[in-house]
């Protein structure tokens, strides 16, 4: 039963907490500074590259992300 | 060389599965085996022929689409299949007859509804999401399927498991666990074919050549994840016998329980809710022609709904053995949930503001936003009956199957119609569909179909459960089981009606597919020079 005891414990407050600690960690970082403009540029990401693959010598990841 | 270890494997499952088909302990585990052997030999057949043959090269400048147009045709074909099973078994509870004699023990409603939600959730729900994430990851990645022919592996071992699961229903091979009926060797089978989807998938998000992973791609990721553990974790048994089908599972008693709805909620939380969201979060702003409505909403969706999904399963087990605390923390979990569906649902029908006019012009979109509509009325419906005192209601009665359905149907069903329309054009590089007409036929039919459905559900499942418990003046039940069943009559003709309806425009949806695909020539491309005229 000790065992149990423990058990419940942690799942009802130590993980809970900590779950919940994270998800509003998650939505403060949503809204940090300069996230609009990311964003936005995510939500226009489905209308590019229909028909084929982006070309590997188009624009590589990591100048594409310094680039912004 | 890789081709002869291939043909090496290939014969050595042929053999295997012969020899354990000719040991075979029960019917469905013979029948098992032969589909195994079959299905074995055909691919050795398939690759023998091709050997010494140049080995196509795959072009990483071009997406690969062959399995997901295999995909869409499957998602159609299982559908109606789906849907007819679910007619059928509507009329055998509504028409007690036509539980045939001569079919006894095979076509009988107890064998037949596994089929059918195996059939509905499983074959057109599952390959409607491998398709779709196939296609929105390479999209949204910009880059080519990871993996090779491991796409090909995942469609035909996907119809593997679901040729598997329903002739092993019929023939009445059941864990009798919710939908998680496929005995072992169809698990451990899908187990294979779900890893190499989750390869193919990561593996392409990997390659990204995109620096952002889209946010359906997140959906889609925690569909895969998600649905991983739940079948491993519910499924852990041992097989009597190595030439058998049965097998006696570990857990016992109220842990069994409480792992099956924790299984069988987040079927319905991972399955047929992220899965379906990240078609939502692609599919609605690619018709719609907008973006959608807010990132940060939707991305807020994503955890919350992650969260708190996993958590709601024990609101299945109201008034069970399951200890009180754990029914509360299902249910309060069940009613959180409430928010995050609804942001999302307020995400995907927003993002139709400044383009409302399209609702009048495009059956498509009509069909996706009443998808989401139907979304949200589900997710609205679902918390209410998690409560204890309604579920003390409506627990156990018709309410619950309405509820299912409004779901299914509305919400899961309609994405993916809209989807497949959206998808067939495209994938066969076609102009547009055969006939828009027919597309509002359909929307029409499917709408009036869930409509009747799920009022004839409401309806009885509340008289069920008010005659359940109504007691006379000396605390006696006035009603016996029967008499509720003999009221439910109507009601039931009213739902087999309905359950027509959807089916009958499903098969008008697989016409108007097969005539976009077979009526017109492949569009021009762009390019080709236009006479003057």
């Amino acid at each position: 039963m000790e065992i149990y005891d423990t058990l419940r414990y942690f799942i009802s407050i130590v993980s809970l907490v900590a779950m919940f600690a994270l998800f509003i960690g998650v939505a403060l970082f949503l809204f940090r500074p300069g996230s609009k403009k990311i964003h936005r540029d995510s939500s226009q990401m489905i209308f590019r590259n229909e028909d084929k693959p982006m070309a590997a010598d188009d624009a590589p990841r990591s100048e594409k992300q310094e680039a912004r | 060389m890789w081709d002869y270890i291939k043909l090496a494997v290939l014969g050595g499952i042929v053999v295997v599965a012969a020899v354990a088909a000719s040991m075979a302990r029960d019917l469905p585990y013979l029948v098992h085996m032969l589909a195994i052997m079959l299905a074995s030999a055909i691919t050795f057949i398939w690759v023998l022929r091709r050997i010494g043959e140049p080995v196509p090269v795959a072009n990483e400048n071009e997406y690969m689409d062959g399995p997901i147009r295999y995909g869409v045709i499957a998602t159609a074909f299982w559908g109606v299949i789906g849907f007819l099973a679910g007619v059928f078994i509507a009329a055998q509870l509504t028409w007690p007859q036509l539980n045939f004699e001569w079919a006894q023990g095979y076509l009988n409603f107890g064998r037949l509804r596994p089929l059918h939600t195996s059939a509905v959730i499983f074959a057109f729900g599952g390959n409607a999401l491998i398709a779709s994430a196939f296609y929105v990851v390479q999209r949204t990645s910009a880059a080519r399927l990871w993996g090779g022919g491991l796409a090909w592996f995942v469609f035909w071992g996907y119809q593997l498991f679901i040729v598997m699961a329903a002739t092993g229903y019929v023939l009445g091979s059941t864990q009798g666990n919710e939908y998680a009926e496929p005995e072992w060797l169809a698990d451990l089978w899908l187990t294979i074919v779900w890893v190499a989807f989750l390869l193919v998938f990561m593996g392409t998000i990997i390659k990204r050549r995109e620096p952002h992973i889209y946010v359906a791609n997140w959906f889609y990721m925690a569909f895969i994840i998600t649905v991983a553990m739940l079948h491993i974790v519910n499924n852990v048994s041992i097989p009597v016998s190595l030439l058998g089908s049965k097998s006696v599972p570990v857990w016992s008693g109220v842990q069994s329980a409480m792992i099956q709805w924790w299984y069988g909620h987040n079927a319905v939380g991972f399955f047929l809710t992220a899965g379906f969201l990240g078609m939502m979060y692609y599919f609605i702003p690619k018709q719609a022609e907008r973006p959608v409505y807010s990132y940060k909403l939707s991305i807020m969706h994503f955890w919350a709904l992650i969260f708190l999904y996993i958590w709601a399963g024990p609101h299945h087990l109201h008034y069970t053995a399951l200890p009180d605390w754990a029914q509360t923390l299902g249910m309060t979990f069940s009613i959180m949930l409430w928010m995050p569906s609804w942001g999302g649902m307020i995400n995907g029908l927003m993002t139709l503001s400044g383009a409302w006019d399209k609702l009048r012009t495009d059956p498509i979109i009509r069909m996706m936003v009443v998808a989401v509509g139907f979304y949200g009325m589900a997710t609205f419906e679902g918390p209410m009956m998690s409560i204890r005192a309604v579920n003390s209601l409506s627990h156990y009665t018709d309410w619950t199957v309405g509820h299912v359905h409004s779901a299914a149907l509305g919400w899961n069903g309609m994405i993916t119609f809209g989807m497949l329309y959206y998808l067939v054009p495209k994938l066969w590089k076609r102009d547009g569909l055969y006939s828009l007409r027919l597309v509002s036929w359909h929307f029409w039919l499917a709408t009036i179909g869930i409509v009747l459905y799920a009022a004839s559900m409401w309806v009885t499942g509340i008289m069920e459960g008010l005659m359940w418990r109504e007691v006379d003046a000396q605390g006696f039940l006035v009603n016996s089981f029967a008499d509720t069943v003999a009221a439910k009559y109507p009601m039931y003709v009213v739902r087999t009606l309905g359950g027509t309806l959807f089916l009958i425009g499903g098969v008008i949806m697989c016409y108007n597919l097969w005539k976009t695909v077979v009526g017109s020539s492949e569009r021009k491309p762009a390019t080709s020079p236009v006479p003057a005229e």
